[in-house]
Order: C-alpha cells, then structure tokens, then sequence
C-alpha cells in the first residue's frame, strides 16, 4: 500500500487492527466480520499490527516486550524471534530504549510475531531508520511469507515497496487509485497515482 | 526515651500509610487515575469489616477474608462501568468522576450508618504488645499492619515484575493502544488493577479501622495521608511509597510529641518541604 | 504590522447592556424583597463567584484543583484580623482579596511543580495545612471559630442589605474580570494553550506565566468569596471554612454551566437555572460542624424544616423594605398582615432566625429555623 503523505494509509491499517471505528463499510477477516470486534480480539483471529514509531513498552526489558506479545496458540516463541534476530539474545534484559531504532523495530515485528499472525499490518517500515537498517528489515519479509503469513505493507517509500511485494495498491485521499502487480506498473503510472496527476489531467 | 518511642510508632503508623498508598499509586500507574474516592472506600471497608465482624463473630484477621476479595469484585466494577467511561472522555472528567464518587459515597455512609464514629474490636490483638523497654514498646496489631505493608508492597512488587498479567499491566501503562496490539484486553487490565488497587484498599480500610475510629468523613484525610507518602517516596516506586509512609508517619509522630495538635501539621509541611526540595520525590522511581 | 483580532461580537454587546440592566434590578433588591431573599442569593453569589473562578482555572488554564478553599479560608480570617483590628469589614473585603492573590504567588510556586492530577491533590494538602495552622491561633478562635466584630452597630436589615451589595459587587467584578481576561491577550493565550501547550510555546506563549495569573486570579477570587462568607454569617469556623465541600460545589455549579465555556454567554449568568442548581447546593456543613454536635446528617435541599415562604403583596413589599431601611432602628412590621422577618443570630447554632410578625400581637411570635445557611 503506497500513497502520499495524508493518503489514509496508517489510517486504512489502524481500522484494520481495530483502532479507529470505520465510518462506513465492514471488514470481513476469514469470511467473518470483525467491524466491531475490538483490537485484542481480533489479535487472538491473526491480525497483528507493527505500528508507526515502533511503540514499544519503554520500562519494559526486550525480552518482556516480546512477552506481552505472546499467545498460547501462537508457534512463535521467544527463542523463535530471536532466531529470527540473533542479536536480541545478548540483549535480552535491556530497556528498549537503548536499542538503535533499526533494533526497536526488530523488537516490535518480534512482538506481533509472538501472536502467531495470520496477516502481518506493517505500518512505515523504514519511517526514521538509517538506509542500511531498512535494508535489513526488508531482507526479512521474504523469510516471513515463507511462514505462510500475508503482509500488508504500508510504506511512502515506493521503491522499496514495491520491491518486494506481489500486489500493489496506490492510495489517494482515502481511495485507491491504482492497483496491480508491481511489474506490471510503470513508473509513469505509479507517480500519476502517487501524486493524483490522472485526476487532474 | 520519649522521641525514640515517637518514632517507633510512627515507622508503623507509616506502614498503614503505605498500605492506604500501594492502592493509589498503582491506579495512578496504570491509568493516570487518581481516585478521589481512595479514602472514602477504606473507610466503607471498616464499616463492611464491621458488619461482617459483629455479624459472623469472626475476629478482625478473619474479616479481611472476606471484605478484600469483595472489594477486589468492586474494584473491577468501579473501574469497568464508571472510571473506563470517563477515561474515554477526559482526564478533568475522570477526576470529576472519582470527586463525585467521594461525595456520594460519604453521604451514603452519612446516612446508612450515621455520623457516630465506630472502631472495629481488635480483640486481643489491640491490648497486646512487646515491651522492650519500660518506655518503648510495640502494639501486636501495629507490627501486623506494619508487616500487611510489606507484604502486598513485596507481592504486587513481585507480581508486577514477573506475572504475565503483571507484565501486561506494566505495558499497558506504558502504552495502552500499543498494549491492545499486542493482544491485551486493556479495559480488563484495567479493571484486574483496580481489584488489585481496591483489594489493598480493603486491608488499608480494615486496619485503619483497628487503630483509630473512623467516621463517613473519614476518608478525606485517609486520602491525603495516602496521597502525601505516594508523592513523598515518589511517583511511580512502591519502596518509595513504603519509605513516602514511613517518612510521614514520623513526622506525623514528631510533630505529635511537640504539641498534641502539631502532628498532622506536620506532616503536611514535611510533604510541602519534600516538594518544595524534591518535587520527584524521595526515590523516585520509573512509572510502574 | 499589527493585527487587529475582535472576539466581542455585536450580541456581546447587547448582553452587555441586558447584563447591566440586570445589575440594576439585581442592585435595587434589597428595596423590593425581604432579607431572607437576599441573603439566599447572598450564598448564590458566593457559590457563583466561586463556580467562576474555577471555571476559569480549570476550564481554561487547565489547572483543577480542589484547594480553593485556602484561599476562601484566608479571605475570611483576613477579614477577621481585620476587623479584631477596627478595619470596616466591608472595607476589607479589597484588602483580602489583594492579600490572598499576593498570598497565591509563593503557595502558586510549590503546587506547580505538580502536574495535572497531582496538582489537584497538592492544592487540598495546602488547604489542609492553612486550616490546621489556623487553628493554632487562639486570637483566630482555635477551631471553635471566632465571630466577626465591627458590625455590631450596624441595623440587622441595613447590614443585610449592605451585605448583599457587597457581594453583589463581588460577583459583578468576578464577572466582568473572568469576561475582560478571556478578551485579552491573556486569554487568547490560554485558549492556545488549552489547544496545543507545544504549539503556543512555539509562538512565544508563556504557559507557566499565563497560568499563574490565572491561578493569582482565581486565588482573589476565592479570597473575596471568603470574606462575603464570614460576612454574611458573622463568624468563621476553621473547619467550615476551610473544607473541601467548597470544592464540590464550585466544581459541581461550574459542570452544570459547563467547565470551560464563557462566563459572557454562560448559563451560570442565567440566575433560574442557577437558582435551581445552588439550590440544591447550598451547603449544609453540619456534618463539617464536627464541635457542633446534635443530629449530623445531610439535609435535603433547604433543609428539612424550610417552610415555604408566604411572599407579601408587591406594593406591601415595595413599601416597607425601604421604610425598614431608612427608618432603622429594630425592623418594624411591614404592612402585611403577616410577614416572614429574618436576622441573623451568631449565639445559637441556627444562623438564620425567622420571626413570623403579626400585625396585632407583639411580641413577634419565634418560629422555626428557616433552612440553616453556612453553618
């Protein structure tokens, strides 16, 4: 999902996780509705949300972080996300608030990732971190859909985005104004959507 | 020999200070609550203790057993059908809610159980005590409470750092929205910390109601005194509200021993001084 | 450059003038109804003034707190030591006021250092400990109370009268300074804070300072509510005075009106509504009157043995109020056949002493006590 600034991306996803009330329409989730279904509950479905800036628990340690995260059901245990990252093992017992921000985000898709989701909501991977902690982050997205898990991507940063995943959507002013394979789509047309030129014209 | 004894006694008249503090500061951890109403339940527990007391013939230890989980039921309650709706409001509101609570709360005592004052029968737990000396010597039910203080700082202390609904409560007082995404049902957490909060307001209530009578106006002052050690130890720490207790309690107790009517003064001045030098108090500690 | 920012709009203008001739009714009272009437609105003022006050603090400088009391406390005891003093009572319901606004400064230094919640709880500590240093003074009446002396002189109706100017005045300048801070730069300040505290500061608003006014303010405020309340029942108890009961009731008039709106269009300038409100509010401290024993309880609205008031024909009533005033002297009976009289007794625990006056029998005949005020 790529869209300008104030395109209702992070709009779209926190109504998606059950933060905000949609003002009209439903969201179905596994052929079952969940409009009014509140955000833990639909946790407990798969629905797990990486939210913007990370909000991680500041005076909790890492590794209690990742705890309040964790389901019963869910396969994902502490050791699995820290095989996930190796680094966190060392660092276990530290406050969040040390990591890098590259680190923090770790932490939090490590902490949706414990409930056992279904369908990952990224919200502004690369939002503040360096170019190489992007890289990193996204070098990871491929080992996750292997888990069988769908990812909806939110990101303002195009080509990264579009980089890895199967279906793009563009969003303007809260309507998607184009959608389709990454490949498929020519810059031209994506920088039409991203910017609303097609409107104008 | 006279100071000595003073501050004895005020290290555990501090306890039950704590003990009416555990409560309010974890509320106010939690939820950025500050329950107005704090006092005014402790003293509703002392009647509750009484009734269940003069009705079952059990003695005052006993009573605890049933007037805590109660209050633990009202707590969640309290929390889930008034406080969660005013939270969603307002902070001005939530506190505007909690001052409503105060007031309807006295003057449903005022009129259920009128304005004399009781005390609950101790029984042999009041009249006992260790003589060290000739001078100084210590009340078994002053210990008890001293050492009830200890206990739930020691257990929520405990239940905070290592149970995963402690560990939930923690995050959602970090961050309730980020709580929610992590699967946390907040509001339940919410109302699980007030039980928590309100059941160590229940043995607050009962204890104060051994030491001292109390009134339906009672609970004002109980308010103060709590609010007093939470901010004097420091926000957010429970050691720092033990010592916050501890602290006022001999101040209270010292400034008693100077003239009869100084001790509350005291106190207060203390807690002004404190905030005046320390405003984050004397240990304070990252928020709970 | 300079920009020009209007917030008065035309229909302010004609409130204006509708408020000022309310004024002018509300001042010509004391000739038209009898002092029982006048001092009900007395405590209507009072709670008014108050309800004002902290709508202003906490509505619109965001500070709640429920420490007002301090300030009610030390305008009436400054009234006090005053008067011990040979100071008019009535002249130093001014002095009070600066006093207690000079008096907020220090206190307004330690209690800020508390945020939000905190603050609210630090206010009552520092009402708590003003009303237990109080009472450590014997000269101030310990807390037994102390009553008012100056006004001995004074004919019972003349002073009610008097009274009810005052408080009158009180509230038409708590009004008109709750209404001209808002229109100021000032309020244009605290409106931006009230919005967004990061936002003002960025565009060089002083948060801290424009508070503190504000809390300076409503301090005075207090401090003249204070000194019409020991005033009006010609004495002051500690406790009373002092309790956090006055805090629910400014809370409680300022939420029925609505916290943070303005006091130009503010159903508190409404006196029906209100009266109805205050009504119900007007408080009955026997339960704080803890050395007054007898029977505590919470009375309903007016207390339990209000009778209803038989009002006297209008031309009766136009006539005799004034003739009462002028001619001093003990209060005659009016022209009515019957006529509900009051005065104010400090000796019994009943403050206000109604005598119902026959026309054909004298003496007046002691009735019941109607309704107890500020006790």
């Amino acid at each position: 999902m790529i869209g300008a600034n104030g395109a209702g991306k992070s709009t779209l996803l926190r109504t998606l996780a059950g933060l905000h009330q949609p003002a009209a329409g439903s969201i179905h989730f596994a052929g079952r509705e969940i409009t009014h279904l509140p955000t833990h509950a639909r946790v407990a479905l798969g629905i797990a949300l990486v939210p913007e800036g990370r909000r991680l628990f500041p005076s909790l340690t890492l590794e209690e972080n990742l705890l309040v995260g964790a389901r019963r059901s869910s396969a994902w245990t502490v050791s699995r996300v820290m095989e996930l990252f190796p680094w966190m093992g060392a660092r276990r017992r530290q406050l969040t608030l040390n990591l890098s921000g590259g680190e923090q985000q770790g932490v939090a898709i490590g902490r949706a990732l414990m409930a056992g989701p279904r369908v990952l909501l990224l919200d502004e991977l690369s939002l503040g971190l360096a170019p190489a902690a992007v890289r990193r982050i996204y070098d990871l997205l491929p080992s996750l859909l292997a888990e069988g898990m769908a990812i909806l991507l939110v990101e303002q940063d195009v080509t990264q985005a579009l980089r890895v995943s199967d279906l793009a959507h563009c969003l303007l002013e809260g309507r998607i104004t184009l959608s389709g394979r990454p490949r498929d789509l020519s810059p031209e047309q994506v920088e039409a959507a991203y910017f609303g030129l097609a409107a104008r014209a | 020999m006279a100071w000595l004894n003073a501050v004895v006694q005020g290290i555990l008249l501090g306890g039950l200070y704590a003990l009416f503090a555990c409560g309010l500061s974890l509320l106010f951890g939690v939820m950025r609550v500050v329950n107005l109403a704090h006092g005014d339940f402790a003293v509703l527990a002392a009647y509750l203790g009484l009734a269940v007391i003069t009705g079952l013939h059990v003695p005052l230890l006993w009573s605890t057993l049933a007037v805590a989980p109660l209050f633990a039921v009202v707590g969640y309650l309290v929390q889930r059908l008034i406080i969660q709706r005013s939270l969603e409001v307002s902070p001005l509101t939530t506190l505007l809610v909690t001052f409503g609570l105060s007031v309807v709360l006295q003057n449903a005592m005022l009129e259920g159980f009128s304005a004399n004052s009781h005390s609950l029968p101790s029984g042999w737990l009041a009249a006992g005590s260790f003589r060290l000396t000739p001078q100084l010597s210590i009340g078994h039910f002053s210990l008890i409470v001293f050492a009830a203080a200890v206990v739930v700082i020691v257990s929520l202390q405990l239940f905070l750092s290592r149970a995963r609904l402690g560990r939930q409560i923690r995050a959602t007082a970090d961050d309730a929205e980020a709580a929610s995404i992590a699967g946390t049902d907040v509001r339940h957490v919410f109302g699980i910390a007030a039980a928590i909060a309100f059941a160590t307001v229940a043995l607050a209530g009962l204890a104060f109601g051994g030491y001292s009578s109390f009134d339906p106006g009672a609970g004002t002052q109980r308010l103060i005194f709590a609010f007093e050690a939470v901010v004097i130890g420091g926000v957010g720490s429970l050691w720092g509200t033990l010592l916050g207790g501890v602290v006022l309690g001999v101040s209270q107790a010292l400034g008693a021993q100077v003239d009869s009517g100084f001790g509350v003064l005291a106190g207060h001045l203390v807690f002004l001084a404190v905030l005046a030098i320390r405003p984050r108090g004397l240990l304070p500690g990252r928020v709970t | 450059m300079s920009v020009r920012v209007t917030r008065s709009r035309r229909p302010a203008t004609w409130s204006g003038l509708a408020s000022a001739l309310v004024f002018v009714a509300l001042l010509s009272l004391p000739y038209l109804v009898f002092a029982n009437v006048t001092s009900l609105l007395v405590n209507l003022f009072i709670l008014l003034v108050l309800a004002t006050m902290w709508n202003l603090l906490a509505g619109y400088a965001g500070l709640v707190s429920v420490g007002q009391q301090a300030y009610l406390g030390l305008g009436a005891y400054t009234v006090l030591v005053l008067a011990q003093n040979g100071v008019n009572p009535f002249l130093a319901i001014p002095v009070a006021i600066a006093f207690c606004a000079v008096a907020a400064l220090p206190i307004s230094l330690l209690v800020f250092r508390l945020r939000n919640e905190y603050f609210a709880i630090g206010t009552w500590v520092v009402a708590e400990a003003f009303q237990l240093i109080t009472v450590r003074f014997p000269q101030l009446g310990g807390g037994t109370g102390a009553s008012l002396p100056g006004l001995g002189g004074f004919d019972p109706a003349l002073r009610q009268a008097f009274t009810y100017w005052a408080a009158l005045a009180v509230l038409a300048a708590t009004l008109l300074a709750a209404y001209l801070l808002l229109r100021s730069r000032l309020g244009l300040d605290l409106t931006a804070i009230r919005d967004d505290e990061v936002g003002a500061r960025s565009v060089g608003v002083q948060p801290a300072r424009a508070k503190r006014i504000v809390y300076l303010i409503a301090a005075a405020g207090a401090g003249g509510a204070g000194a019409l309340i020991i005033i009006s029942q010609l004495n002051v108890q500690a406790a009373s005075v002092f309790s956090v009961q006055w805090s629910a009731y400014m809370i409680f008039v300022a939420v029925i009106g609505g916290v943070g709106t303005d006091p130009g269009h503010d159903p508190l300038l409404q006196p029906p509504a209100v009266a109805g409100g205050a009504r119900r509010l007007v408080p009955d401290h026997r339960r704080d009157g803890r050395g007054a024993g007898g029977d505590v309880r919470a009375a309903g609205p007016l207390g339990r043995d209000q009778r209803p008031l038989r009002p006297a024909p209008v031309s009766d009533r136009l006539l005799a109020a004034p003739t009462r005033l002028i001619a001093g002297g003990p209060a005659g009976p009016p022209a009515s056949t019957r006529a509900l009289n009051c005065r104010i007794s400090t000796k019994t625990g009943c403050l206000q002493r109604c005598k119902w006056h026959e026309l054909d029998k004298t003496p007046p005949v002691n009735v019941h006590c109607a309704g107890r005020s500020w006790g």
